[in-house]
């Protein structure tokens, strides 16, 4: 009897929460929206010389202050964070950076998330590529996409703890436990390395989670790319004797360029996320650490703030360039068109 | 059932207009006797009348997060279900393995939990350094006098008293088979050098490895190996040169706490000793805690220095009993010398709220009854208050940890990484010994980078 009334009780408490919140959502939005009106109202209301810059205003505005509150206020406090010590109570110079420049460690961790950058949004993109030309005349080729494309709905901390158990190690003459020790022992390599605590290889062997999990977006977007290239371009190729490699390298690729370059550079941005891989697999230890995890180990594990945000400002360095690059394409992309 | 609440209802109808009356005469009268009226709607009766220091606060919600999963995050919810019922105030509870670097993070972004339990005084201090912790009720630290007076210490911060222990831990201890010791004809060993001696001669008769060891454990890879190094220098060094280590002034690159490292490098590092048909001394580094010990029971491994609560992992059909399957010997010290070193873990409950719903669950989980209600619902939990009855102790592992935690005889210290600042505790420290396993590492490079960590 308590617990049916415990019971009903909780029901009603659920109800009422739900009930509130759904209010708070609606007002919420009913705000939003009344905001929004006054807004298009003024808007509307100037005209003449003023209508122009009224206009600008209200239209770029939100988005100025938007991106001021979000972006440009926290990079100028992490500037200003990384140059003061772990609780942010003195002054310390450069000396943040000095020590990221100089500590073995942190040396292992630049030079780790180098080698993800190069290394894994290439080998996805490639492979990518590849799969995409050689199912592009199969039969079935809606299955084989399908498979190739699966892992994407696979969030990276799932795919990483299956990967985990894949490369589970057990001493030679023990049963294994991991797919990989398994497999190479079935095909006559005897006494193979434990995976995950092998470095350099454990650095590959975690990015080969991430090709694993980007191969298959890869693959359909650039899948489409190919699809789209006019018959005409192709056939006009083959009747001036363009064939195999060469045609690839000469008509298709530079057809599918831009394609080529987004998906690089989505997959680049994914890489520099690394962090829920490395994080998962083996926590930043074994040699493995990238300077997404560094930088969260730095400011909520070892509580040093300064630290933290020097590494931060480090990768927003690293990832200048990469934007820059993204943006200058953009631009020529509209003034060819 | 149904006449309770509806008598609850009509009470605090009848309730509103006699507060509305009391503070009007308090307001004519200066009156200060209106404190305790309010409460009069929730006179606790029957089963639930020894809860009505803590009644008044119907309806009402405390939020508390915690690294303790299930199971044993059942046990615990089981062990205030009485007081969430009879009480009305809901516990919500939420664990998480992650809670060691989430708890900071949710404290920095203004969503701390109202009430958390947290296994490191470091952490704690950490914590108390945000300025967030909400120093406990004078009920609570009633309560917490009853406890031995080293338990305050590790719950206070420069000296003010914070946190509320709740449970203690026994870290000293290795598990073993009892029936397979029996079988070979070998002897529980009584010293560090009878503990070797069999080592040795478990490792010769071959076939199988004395030790099994892992320090795997998500973000908190490490932290086994930090407890054979304490136990080492405790043992090994006694409790004055610990609590100089725990604070500093003795480095790790200090030469008596490298030559703890060179003990336990002997020990747990030792290529014939170690690890079980797993692997090598690196597979240590990989093979999770939890995982470390099931060799014991199938004969390919002999030893586990593992805590108390390691009793949780042993499956269902192991027996774990001085004559079982599975049961633990107390890790003798190092330096004989030494009187009967035990080292113990714990967690402490903070708050980060004064409400008064808050308090009465901190004031409530402070008495030696909670304590009790918590012993009676599963074994494997010991608490460090000495209110309890100690016969209530059903589980062999339980009345040794019990007897060797409460022992006035022993050289009892608290987790030494737990105590130091959470970047050397809970990160360097950790980062380091896992590097001297699966990499390899020199001890001067682990001892340097450790000591290079100690926040200036």
């Amino acid at each position: 009897m308590r617990m049916l009334l415990a019971g009903t009780q909780l029901a009603d408490s659920a109800w009422n929460d739900a009930a509130i919140k759904l209010g708070n959502s609606l007002g919420a939005i009913a705000g939003f929206l009344g905001i929004l009106l006054v807004v298009f109202f003024v808007a509307g209301r100037a005209t003449g010389r003023l209508g122009r810059p009224t206009a600008i205003a209200v239209l770029l505005g939100p988005a100025v202050l938007l991106l001021l509150v979000g972006l440009v206020a926290p990079l100028i406090r992490t500037l200003y964070l990384s140059f003061r010590n772990d609780d942010s109570t003195r002054f310390l110079g450069g000396r943040n950076y000095g020590w990221a420049l100089t500590t073995d460690s942190i040396h292992q961790v630049l030079l780790n998330t180098l080698l993800w950058l190069l290394v894994a949004p290439l080998a996805a993109t490639g492979l990518g590529l590849a799969l995409a030309l050689a199912v592009e005349r199969m039969k079935w080729q809606a299955l084989y996409k399908s498979l190739v494309f699966m892992p994407m709905a696979v969030s990276l901390v799932g795919a990483s703890i299956i990967w985990k158990f894949v490369y589970e190690s057990r001493e030679a003459g023990q049963p294994q436990i991991g797919l990989l020790s398994e497999l190479v022992g079935r095909l006559g390599w005897k006494h193979p390395p434990n995976w995950i605590l092998d470095h350099p290889l454990n650095d590959f062997l975690l990015m080969a989670v991430m090709v694993w999990v980007q191969t298959g977006f890869a693959m359909v977007v650039l899948s489409a790319a190919i699809k789209a290239i006019p018959d005409e371009v192709t056939e006009a190729a083959r009747l001036d004797g363009a064939s195999g490699l060469r045609l690839f390298w000469y008509v298709t690729v530079p057809m599918i360029r831009t394609t080529l370059v987004v998906v690089l550079t989505t997959v680049m941005i994914v890489t520099l996320k690394a962090f829920d891989i490395v994080r998962t697999m083996t926590g930043g230890n074994f040699g493995t650490q990238v300077l997404a995890n560094e930088m969260y180990s730095q400011s909520f594990v070892q509580f040093n703030v300064g630290r933290g945000s020097a590494l931060a400002v480090i990768l927003f360095l690293a990832v200048l360039p990469l934007v820059a690059y993204n943006i200058v394409q953009l631009r020529k992309e509209r003034t060819t068109r | 059932m149904k006449t309770t609440k509806s008598v609850r209802l009509r009470n605090r109808l009848l309730v509103a207009p006699a507060v509305l009356g009391l503070a009007l005469t308090a307001a004519c009268s200066n009156s200060s006797s209106s404190g305790g009226s309010a409460h009069a709607g929730a006179t606790l009766t029957g089963d639930c009348a020894k809860y009505q220091p803590y009644a008044g606060h119907a309806g009402t919600q405390v939020t508390m997060f915690a690294s303790i999963l299930s199971p044993e995050s059942d046990s615990l919810q089981k062990s205030w279900s009485e007081f969430s019922t009879c009480t009305g105030i809901k516990i919500s509870y939420e664990g998480s393995n992650d809670f060691e670097s989430q708890l900071p993070v949710r404290v920095a972004g203004g969503n701390a939990p109202d009430l958390a339990i947290i296994p490191q005084p470091g952490l704690l201090a950490q914590m108390v350094k945000t300025g967030k912790v909400v120093k406990p009720p004078a009920q609570t630290v009633d309560n917490e006098n009853k406890w031995s007076p080293v338990w305050k210490t590790y719950g206070s911060v420069n000296g003010t008293f914070y946190a509320a222990p709740m449970s203690a831990n026994m870290k000293s201890l290795v598990w073993y088979s009892p029936k397979a010791f029996q079988q070979a004809g070998y002897q529980v060993p009584k010293t560090w050098k009878d503990l070797m001696a069999l080592s040795d001669k478990i490792a010769k008769a071959g076939g199988s490895k004395p030790w099994c060891g892992g320090i795997g454990s998500g973000t908190a890879t490490g932290w086994p190996a930090t407890d054979w190094l304490e136990e080492v220098v405790l043992g090994g060094q006694g409790g004055d040169v610990y609590d100089k280590w725990v604070n500093h002034t003795i480095k790790f690159s200090d030469p008596q706490i490298t030559s703890a490292m060179q003990t336990v490098a002997d020990w747990m590092q030792n290529p014939a000793w170690v690890n079980a048909g797993i692997g090598d001394v690196k597979s240590i580094a990989t093979t999770t805690f939890q995982d470390a010990g099931a060799p014991i029971l199938t004969g390919k491994c002999w030893m586990l220095q593992q805590a108390s609560f390691y009793e949780a992992q042993w499956p269902k059909t192991a027996k774990v009993a001085p004559d079982g399957d599975v049961f633990a010997f107390q890790l003798p010290a190092v330096n004989p010398a030494i009187a009967n070193p035990v080292e113990g873990g714990g967690e402490f409950l903070a708050a980060f709220s004064s409400r008064p719903e808050v308090q009465a669950v901190q004031n409530y989980l402070s008495t030696a009854d909670w304590a009790s209600s918590r012993v009676k619902v599963a074994s494997g939990w010991v608490s460090a208050n000495q209110g309890v009855d100690k016969s209530l102790y059903t589980d062999p592992i339980d009345q040794l940890s019990a007897a060797a935690l409460t022992d006035p005889t022993a050289t009892f210290r608290f987790d030494a990484s737990d105590m130091m600042p959470a970047a050397v505790g809970s990160g360097q420290e950790w980062k380091s010994l896992t590097a001297w396993f699966a990499e390899g590492q020199s001890i001067q490079r682990v001892a340097a980078d450790i000591d290079a960590s100690w926040p200036q």
